[in-house]
């Protein structure tokens, strides 16, 4: 199991080692003057000049890509042009922001999908089965700022059952403040559900299908049993890891549904940061962002490696 | 057991062959049977519909459209009504054909992107999974790391450093759209390559290009239909976020996407005709890729 | 016309209707069981009828398709959600099993019957201790956890296991095949059960793991009384494990009777056919060509108002057309449904012939210390090590041994599929070839092909047989279109394809004729060897042997040398010359087919012989392998079989690598014993 986790973590560093040079491509090397893109066209000349030296664009390339790289490490982008504040202070609080968003949204829609997914599995074919596929498959393919406006209106402004934007006064509370950003992470259920029931209905007509749920109920177990000691745990692999994915993925969504609802979370900040060219804040965005994708990943992996003894164990037989 | 070990096609024996057979024919039938297997499911039907009306929208542009969607202003803010089925913007251009038009840019610009994501992801792809070896091995890391970061926020990063031409938004998400078709190809490649006819190929001595586009290709098209039908369907969403972003479809294209993140903020006032009205275009547009790309899979597979 | 389905018809009820205390361990009667494919229904038994008597063993043969695994499942009424039993019924130990309610089929399944399937490795849960599994068995019957945990350990032990805590401990997929299938019999034996279903239980384990499970299963049949129901396809299996055996075709049981009086005198047109298509009593093809049966197996739902077999039926005239067949008794218990047993002499037989290479042939290929070494997970696995081996023009090798013996890695080696390591050198003609494929000649490729065991891997599923026969024409023989064309009619003419063959693509044929078909793209550039990896072990007896005819006729006609894999001996034993018997990698024993069958043997392959259950009855002498076969990655020392050797001495095959010995001319083996201390086994030489 060790050298599972020490082989998966090497395998991560790489990722993300590849992820930083590939960040530096096109921020370093793409643009052939990039004071002049972030300045503009009538920009006078000085500032450009500048802002390429704040930049460091006039560096050897090579000076620039250990910089980036030592930056990584560190995790130190230095400051950010629009706040003028190093760039960590700046995005920590926006990343515990969106952080908090991101787990009232996932609470809320891993139950309900995996519960919708294993129904759908067992009623195979079925009207309820058709209507969770179906209305998975048109939910997931919807963009999250569609469905984030298209909920703002229909609950917030036509029904005025939750609050219209996301940020709770600062009295407000922990319950106040789940009842502020419950609208965001309703459309955040919207497009996971999806996802994770389909992934989850899949998973579980294979293990329903297999042989050694075959074994268990010629054992003369009763369907229940057959389900939750022997379906589940093979049939939830894959919802693990896409679930693993998906939370990594779910920072683009972000960035669309925080606009929206007006919510000062990563991903506002870093559409921001897109539209200024404050390309520390957004190089250390996209970077942060990597980085939280290869944790999920990971977590998943592990519990995956946990759940299933094959890819834990493999190699040694008895 | 499944259904399929009894089904009359698959079990032994030489099935009843009709009397004159030839292959162009039998390809044909083939061919009409899986159709009809398509027609017979709703989600196609409706699927196709809206796909369809889409089409003739973007196609017929502003000829078709009751009103010019961007040069023609009327009182701003008017609530649908008969003169204006969706109503009238901050600007008084009529909704309804500014949904219309909308449909233009994205709709040629999600196509060319998944075609050429799934050109250079299927080349890619069948190369890795043929060859594997070293070659596989790092492209497969890059990949990897590639698919590390959302599309839209490489998207971003990408086109605030070049700019949001046309060419760069369809060229960036093609870009990025290629290492998620190159896993899927090179996935399909894989099990493909492990059969033996791909052995008996190498045994009389055939090229690699042989093998990979005459013997292995014509076996995965299958998987890389659906896959451009879901990749169109995921350039489109794509590409209205990036508008809504800023960093897709430049005004005045009366864009879908790009009307939202200018209209978005007035629901709260009351004015949601502007933006709810695109919306549902957006959503009707995506969730349409998505049922015939899931139906194809479906009756591809079964 | 009376009713086939009726069970009165049936002969048989008076063997227990006497002894009305203790029911039939299993009795079906009358059972039609039918799919709904697109919601018509397919009748897959059309009437099946038999009992099992406590503490009986049955067994049930037949072709793939026949409907022998749907019957087993149905006596368990598990059944895929199409299924349905539209008449008769099912009774275990006097209960009705086909209306039962969900609780009392679970309970039913729980107490009453068990369940053995084939591929143990995935009817055990993947993501559960053995023992947590085992116990389950136990707790279901209502003990407390510790005690079911007790039981589970002596379960173990019953299936003789010998360190049960040990694998209690493991996961599934860390015991090999045997292991796992001791264990799921085992959970089936908890119950102590009335019936014991196993279904293929031995199908896909090697001939010495089926040897050791099917001793078990003869030994648990005495300790326990459970009657067993045991579904094979192999002959063989069921003559050596059961009474009584009742024949299956197209969902019908066409004769029942004592195992051996139906495997040794049978009496219905399709059993005598199914026999004959095997090579039997130490046939060759030097002798005889194999009998076939025409036709194939009608398909599932095809209406068969009459007799079922008439379609392929030497004796079948108009009679046979119009009524249904009577149940005809010939002794107490052994009854065939045929209208002319009176006639079944008239059945043709396996036709004679002579066949013989005159002459002397030219060595083909020869292989020098080719050895072959995977790198896997940074270890060196040393798949092959320094094999010499020469093939002659026209003559047939035969390789066996265990799978993981290196068998297909030899084939692939020489191909050049799995370039050898450096070292060793592959001679065609004497010159020697490059190790990659790529890099030999154009007349190297031709003069070597394969054919796989598998033909809907081997061909490409989106070309047409045109396609493929004309592409091979053409590429190993250099020819234009023109001659290609004449070239690939002579080609379908040789192979009995027809003409109307050409034009499909390869899933609209059945088995039998796609491997024709892969058999005439090997001989489309006039090969001098062709390597045969399993050929027939994914067909059917029937279809097998045809493909055997064929195979021998090409070479009869051609020249054409064999390297022959095949794990059934009696196949090699029909088809080769010569036999070399691989173990971990090595060649252990090598000579022509009589001094490998007739001995004396080196030790593994003695093993090997005395495991294989035969149609012809039991080896004179039986010799168990114990214990697994080592990993190739961490060879044995000294001889490499030594771990699992009955011929075993200490101190000097542990330690020393034994010499090569020749025991006759032509015939060598690798062991420390001299020649006139080898063992022999008197294999059904009949």
């Amino acid at each position: 199991m060790t050298r599972y986790i020490l082989r998966r973590v090497a395998l991560s560093l790489v990722t993300l080692y590849l992820l930083a040079t590939m960040v530096f491509i096109i921020v370093n090397v793409l643009p052939d003057d990039p004071g002049r893109r972030i300045a503009g066209p009538f920009a006078p000349q000085e500032i450009v000049d500048s802002l390429n030296e704040r930049l460091g664009v006039n560096d050897p390339l090579l000076d620039q890509y250990a910089r980036l790289l030592r930056n990584v490490v560190t995790f130190d982008f230095g400051e950010s042009f629009k706040f003028g504040q190093p760039v960590k202070e700046v995005m920590l609080p926006a990343l515990g922001r969106s952080a908090k968003l991101v787990v009232l949204g996932f609470v809320l829609t891993v139950p309900i999908s995996i519960a919708a997914g294993i129904f759908a599995a067992r009623r195979r074919n079925s009207f309820a089965d058709r209507s969770v596929v179906t209305l998975g498959l048109a939910s997931s393919s919807i963009p999250e700022f569609v469905s984030g406006v298209t909920l703002q209106f229909v609950i917030g402004v036509q029904l005025g059952w939750l609050p219209v934007l996301a940020l709770a006064p600062s009295d407000a509370g922990l319950i106040g403040e789940l009842r502020y950003l419950l609208l965001p992470a309703l459309a955040l259920v919207a497009v996971y559900f999806g996802y994770i029931a389909r992934i989850t209905r899949a998973g579980t007509i294979m293990a329903l299908d297999s042989d050694y749920t075959r074994t268990a109920v010629m054992k003369g177990l009763s369907g229940r049993r057959v389900l939750t000691r022997h379906v589940m745990r093979n049939a939830l692999q894959p919802t693990v890891a896409v679930i693993g994915t998906q939370i990594g993925y779910l920072f683009s969504g972000l960035i669309g549904l925080e606009l929206i609802f007006n919510y000062p979370g990563l991903g506002s900040l870093l559409v921001n940061a897109a539209s200024d060219k404050d390309f520390p804040l957004l190089t250390a965005g996209v970077i942060l962002v990597g980085v939280i994708y290869m944790l999920t990943t990971l977590t998943a992996d592990l519990i995956i490696a946990w759940m299933n003894p094959r890819s834990r164990l493999a190699g040694d037989r008895a | 057991m499944s259904i399929e070990s009894v089904d009359p096609v698959i079990v032994g024996g030489p099935a009843p062959a009709p009397p004159v057979f030839d292959a162009r024919g039998e390809k044909r039938i083939a061919r009409r049977e899986r159709l009809r297997l398509l027609v017979r499911r709703p989600g196609f039907i409706v699927g196709s519909v809206i796909l369809l009306f889409w089409i003739v929208c973007a196609v017929g542009g502003d000829n078709i459209t009751p009103l010019d969607p961007i040069n023609d202003f009327d009182v701003s803010n008017q609530r649908p009504n008969a003169d204006h089925l969706f109503g009238t913007d901050q600007l008084g251009r009529d909704v309804f054909s500014r949904v219309m038009a909308g449909a233009r840019d994205v709709l040629i610009a999600a196509p060319i992107a998944a075609v050429l994501s799934v050109a250079m992801g299927s080349m890619l792809g069948v190369i890795m999974g043929y060859y594997r070896g070293w070659v596989d091995e790092v492209l497969s890391r890059i990949i990897e790391a590639l698919l590390s970061i959302p599309v839209v926020l490489v998207a971003l990063l990408i086109i605030s450093v070049l700019g949001a031409s046309a060419i760069i938004v369809i060229g960036t998400v093609a870009v990025l759209f290629t290492p998620i078709v190159a896993r899927t190809v090179r996935a399909a490649t894989l099990a493909e390559a492990q059969l033996d006819y791909v052995t008996a190929a190498r045994l009389r001595g055939e090229s690699g290009l042989f093998v990979m586009t005459r013997e292995i290709l014509p076996n995965i098209s299958g998987t890389i239909t659906v896959e451009f039908t879901v990749r169109v369907g995921y350039a489109v969403f794509t590409i209205s976020t990036l508008s809504f972003l800023g960093a897709g479809i430049q005004p005045p294209s009366p864009d879908w996407g790009l009307t939202i993140s200018d209209t978005y903020r007035l629901i709260q006032a009351g004015f949601w005709w502007p933006t709810l009205f695109p919306a549902l275009a957006i959503a009707s547009l995506v969730i349409a890729t998505n049922l015939v790309a899931d139906s194809i899979d479906t009756v591809r597979s079964a | 016309m009376s009713d086939p389905s009726t069970p009165h018809d049936e002969p048989g009820g008076e063997r227990t209707g006497g002894v009305a205390t203790r029911p039939d361990a299993l009795s079906v009667e009358g059972v039609e069981l039918a799919y709904l494919v697109r919601g018509i229904p397919r009748e897959v038994l059309r009437g099946v009828t038999f009992r099992v008597a406590p503490g009986e063993a049955y067994g049930l043969v037949g072709e793939s398709g026949c409907g022998k695994s749907t019957t087993a499942f149905a006596a368990l009424r598990y059944l895929p959600t199409n299924g349905r039993i539209t008449a008769g019924r099912i009774l275990v130990g006097g209960q009705d099993v086909t209306h039962m309610s969900d609780r009392e089929l679970r309970n039913f399944r729980a107490h009453d019957a068990s369940m053995v399937y084939q591929d143990p490795g995935a009817a055990l849960n993947p993501t559960l201790k053995i023992g947590s599994q085992v116990a389950e068995a136990f707790t279901t019957l209502g003990h407390d956890k510790k005690e079911a945990l007790d039981r589970a350990v002596d379960a173990l032990h019953r299936v003789r296991i010998a360190d049960p805590l040990r694998v209690m401990h493991r996961y599934p997929h860390q015991l090999s095949g045997g292991m796992q299938q001791r264990v799921v019999i085992a959970m089936a034996l908890a119950c102590d059960p009335q019936l014991l279903v196993l279904d293929e239980p031995t199908t896909g384990l090697d001939a010495t793991v089926e040897a050791e499970v099917l001793d078990l299963v003869r030994a648990l049949r005495h300790e326990t009384n459970a009657a067993i129901l045991l579904i094979a396809h192999n002959l063989g299996v069921i003559r050596s494990m059961c009474d009584r055996v009742g024949v299956m075709y197209a969902g019908k049981i066409v004769e029942e009777g004592d195992a051996l009086e139906v495997f040794e005198a049978p009496k219905h047109p399709y059993t005598i056919g199914l026999l004959q298509c095997l090579p039997r009593h130490g046939a060759r093809k030097t002798e005889q060509a194999l009998f076939t049966i025409p036709g194939t197996l009608p398909q599932i739902g095809t209406p068969l108002p009459t007799c079922v077999y008439v379609d392929r039926c030497a004796l079948a005239d108009d009679l046979c057309r119009d009524e249904v067949p009577p149940v005809v008794e010939l002794e107490p218990g052994h009854w065939t449904r045929c209208h002319h047993v009176d006639r079944l002499a008239q059945m043709p037989e396996a036709s004679p012939q002579t066949k013989s290479q005159e002459g002397e042939h030219d060595l083909a290929v020869e292989l020098n210390a080719v050895s072959k070494t995977f790198r896997v997970h940074g270890t060196d696995v040393p798949a092959l090590v320094s094999i010499d081996l020469g093939l002659v023009d026209g003559e047939t090798l035969g390789l066996v041994g265990e799978s993981g013996s290196g068998k297909s890695t030899l084939a692939k080696a020489m191909l050049g599929i799995h370039p050898p390591d450096p070292g060793g050198e592959i001679l065609l003609d004497h010159v020697a070839l490059a190790d990659k494929a790529g890099d030999r000649p154009a007349e190297a490729m031709r003069a070597m092909q394969m054919v796989f065991q598998n033909p809907d891997s081997a061909l490409n599923r989106s070309w047409t047989v045109r396609r493929i026969l004309m592409r091979a024409v053409m590429k190993l023989t250099g020819a234009n279109k023109r001659t290609a064309e004449e070239r690939v009619q002579q080609l379908t003419e040789g192979l009995r394809l027809s003409p109307r063959h050409l034009d499909m693509r390869p899933r609209q044929l059945s088995g039998g004729l796609k491997q024709r078909v892969a058999i005439a793209r090997a001989f489309a550039g006039d090969p001098r060897i062709v390597i045969c990896d399993e050929p027939t072990s994914a067909l059917d007896v029937s279809v097998q042997a045809a493909i055997l005819n064929l195979l021998s006729d090409l070479q009869f006609d051609r020249s054409t040398g064999y390297l022959f894999i095949s794990h059934d001996l009696g196949v090699v034993r029909y088809l080769a010359d010569r036999i070399a018997v691989m173990y971990l990698g090595r060649i252990q024993e090598v000579g022509t087919t009589d001094q490998v069958f007739n001995g004396p043997h080196h030790p593994y392959t003695e093993a090997l012989l005395s495991a294989v259950p035969s149609v012809d009855g039991e080896p004179s002498e039986r010799i168990r392998l114990t214990g697994e076969i080592p990993s190739p990655a961490d060879p044995p020392s000294g001889c490499v079989f030594h771990t699992r050797c009955h011929r075993f001495m200490e101190g000097l095959c542990d330690v020393v690598e034994p010499p090569v010995i020749e025991i006759e001319p032509g015939h060598l083996s690798r062991c420390h014993l001299p020649a006139d201390q080898l063992g022999r086994v008197e294999v059904g030489t009949g």
